[in-house]
């Protein structure tokens, strides 16, 4: 698992896909913040972190878009398949790697947040002013991990289950794009059951809590299960290929 | 020691390995030699756990294939039909992947160095796998399988697409192999077997139709009952003459021709050696025999055999 965690990490940095990951992220994400805080002269970043969410529908893909499919199609994957590792371990290590990514992502991705603590005017009565709510942005940082974890998972499983690349990358925003337009969509369904089940499925509307400042803990079980259930099925992709 | 039962892997209606027992033991070179999809590659793709039977079982040194495939997978060494190579990685860097995944316990420099010279891959270790030539992708396939020392060593169609040189160096490399491993090949090239393998198992459309000794295959094939010879003289009386003789059970017409010589395409009964009497005929009627040479059996030719001299077996 390590091993492969390693490899993937250093084609990351070693070929292109890595460095524009990263600089399409940031940039993104730096427009983001701009035109939601300093553009409006307001140090909310609620908004920032809800809009991070669709940023990460079209990024998070392009990362996970070659995990397998690229294995697949060069047959490299057979060295992985014949290696005296499980198939849950070589689904962990490419889980791994994305994550990874994600989190030097997230991380370099703080530097934008400077600019709202010293522009904040603190003489100032008007709540936008103020410099924001330090534990408010962890908790949206946090949040944002665990979702885009359950993309990456998501992306994985798509990526598990085709060889071309650009059909997994398509595949993938189109199922995340569902998955968020579920949840915005759900309100206005009058129907109680539907509404629950479709709740289920609404990876946006566990996440709005978040942006209130609120620290939800069935929203971490939630993510955590998602991206569960989906690495579990990649694994099961790998086992029931052997049998066709 | 591998022990196969009852194999049987089926992709839709079509059964591409039907029903094969065998059991390898430890020191031995085996060869599979079968035409393409005979089945060769996806016995090799069972026994190393990266396709799963239909029905039987594989078990490698005791462990079961489906049931302890981590323990099995750790005694083999595997080279897939198509290398299975990250070409943006230098040799070095993919080899010591490899030995990462493999989870091995040596001195890693130590180890790697080995292999490299053993496959003759050191003096490219520091080149990106990308642009190395077709014959040292495959050397690099090798010294994957290699890495850790694995008891068994699989290698699905070795020397496909190396020029002769480089199939000469990977001959005698798996040779080598074979003093301190287990080695299984396949290969479509009869001399290629005969060359390396101790063991020769013939499978054609899924089944195994010979299993046996190199030198006891050799003998029952290597009898040679055709022959092209050239022969000066008028065509038509030769034949005719050649015909009466004792022995010839067909003579044909080769296209070739030289001056007034032509080439025969003569074929005699088993268990008779008709050279001898072949001369002495010709001579006699003083008709110059200009050359004689045996003609060799084609991978068909051999199946045919094979399956006739079993009798019922297919």
């Amino acid at each position: 698992m390590i091993a492969i965690f390693k490899r993937e990490m250093r084609a990351y940095f070693t070929t292109s896909t890595g460095y524009i990951f990263l600089s399409v992220a940031l940039a993104l994400s730096g427009i983001v913040l701009g035109l939601t805080t300093l553009l409006v002269k307001s140090s909310d970043t609620g908004m920032y972190f809800s809009l991070m969410l669709f940023v990460f529908m079209i990024i998070l893909p392009v990362l996970t878009m070659k995990t397998f499919s690229e294995e697949r199609r060069t047959k490299t994957e057979q060295l992985l398949l014949t290696a005296p590792i499980s198939t849950t371990q070589m689904v962990l290590g490419k889980f791994l790697s994305c994550f990874c990514m994600l989190l030097i992502m997230l991380a370099i991705n703080c530097i934008n947040f400077i600019p709202l603590f010293t522009y904040a005017d603190t003489t100032s009565s008007a709540v936008t002013s103020m410099p924001p709510n330090v534990a408010m942005i962890i908790g949206n940082l946090l949040a944002v991990m665990l979702v885009g974890m359950s993309f990456i998972a998501i992306g994985i499983f798509i990526s598990s289950l085709t060889e071309n690349q650009f059909a997994a990358v398509v595949i993938t925003i189109g199922v995340l794009l569902v998955f968020l337009l579920i949840g915005i969509f759900n309100g206005m369904i009058e129907n109680n059951v539907i509404r629950t089940i479709l709740g289920w499925l609404s990876i946006y509307s566990r996440y709005t809590n978040f942006t209130y400042a609120v620290f939800d803990i069935d929203a971490l079980i939630y993510y955590m299960s998602i991206t569960g259930v989906f690495l579990f099925l990649s694994v099961r992709v790998f086992e029931s290929r052997k049998y066709n | 020691m591998i022990e196969i039962k009852n194999l049987v892997k089926r992709f839709g209606n079509h059964f591409a390995v039907d029903d094969i027992s065998f059991t390898i033991d430890d020191g031995e070179i085996v060869g599979f030699l079968g035409p393409n999809g005979a089945g060769k590659s996806t016995t090799m793709n069972m026994i190393t756990g990266y396709l799963s039977s239909t029905s039987g079982s594989v078990s490698v040194d005791g462990y079961d294939i489906f049931e302890s495939p981590v323990e099995a997978k750790r005694l083999i060494g595997f080279l897939p039909e198509q290398p299975p190579l990250y070409i943006d990685m230098t040799v070095w860097e993919y080899l010591s992947f490899v030995y990462d995944l493999k989870g091995c316990d040596f001195n890693k420099q130590k180890h790697l160095t080995e292999v490299c010279e053993l496959v003759k891959v050191l003096d490219v270790k520091n080149r990106l796998i990308r642009n190395l030539s077709k014959g040292y992708k495959q050397r690099v396939g090798i010294a994957s399988a290699l890495v850790g020392n694995p008891k068994i060593i699989i290698l699905d169609e070795p020397t496909v697409g190396l020029d002769p040189k480089q199939i000469i160096d990977i001959r005698s490399l798996i040779r080598n192999l074979g003093k301190k491993h287990t080695v299984i090949l396949s290969t479509h090239i009869m001399q290629e077997v005969q060359a390396v393998c101790e063991r020769i198992i013939v499978i054609n459309q899924g089944k195994i139709i010979a299993d046996e000794k190199t030198a006891s295959f050799n003998n029952a094939i290597n009898q040679n009952t055709r022959y092209r010879v050239k022969i000066a003289g008028p065509s038509k009386e030769i034949m005719r003459h050649i015909r009466s003789l004792v022995g010839i059970v067909s003579c044909e017409l080769h296209g070739e021709r030289e001056g007034d010589a032509f080439s025969y395409d003569i074929e005699s009964a088993q268990n008779i050696d008709i050279r001898k009497s072949l001369f002495r005929a010709l001579a006699d009627k003083g008709w110059p025999m200009l050359g004689m040479e045996p003609i060799g059996m084609e991978l068909e030719d051999i199946f045919l055999k094979l399956i006739n001299t079993k009798g019922g077996k297919k």
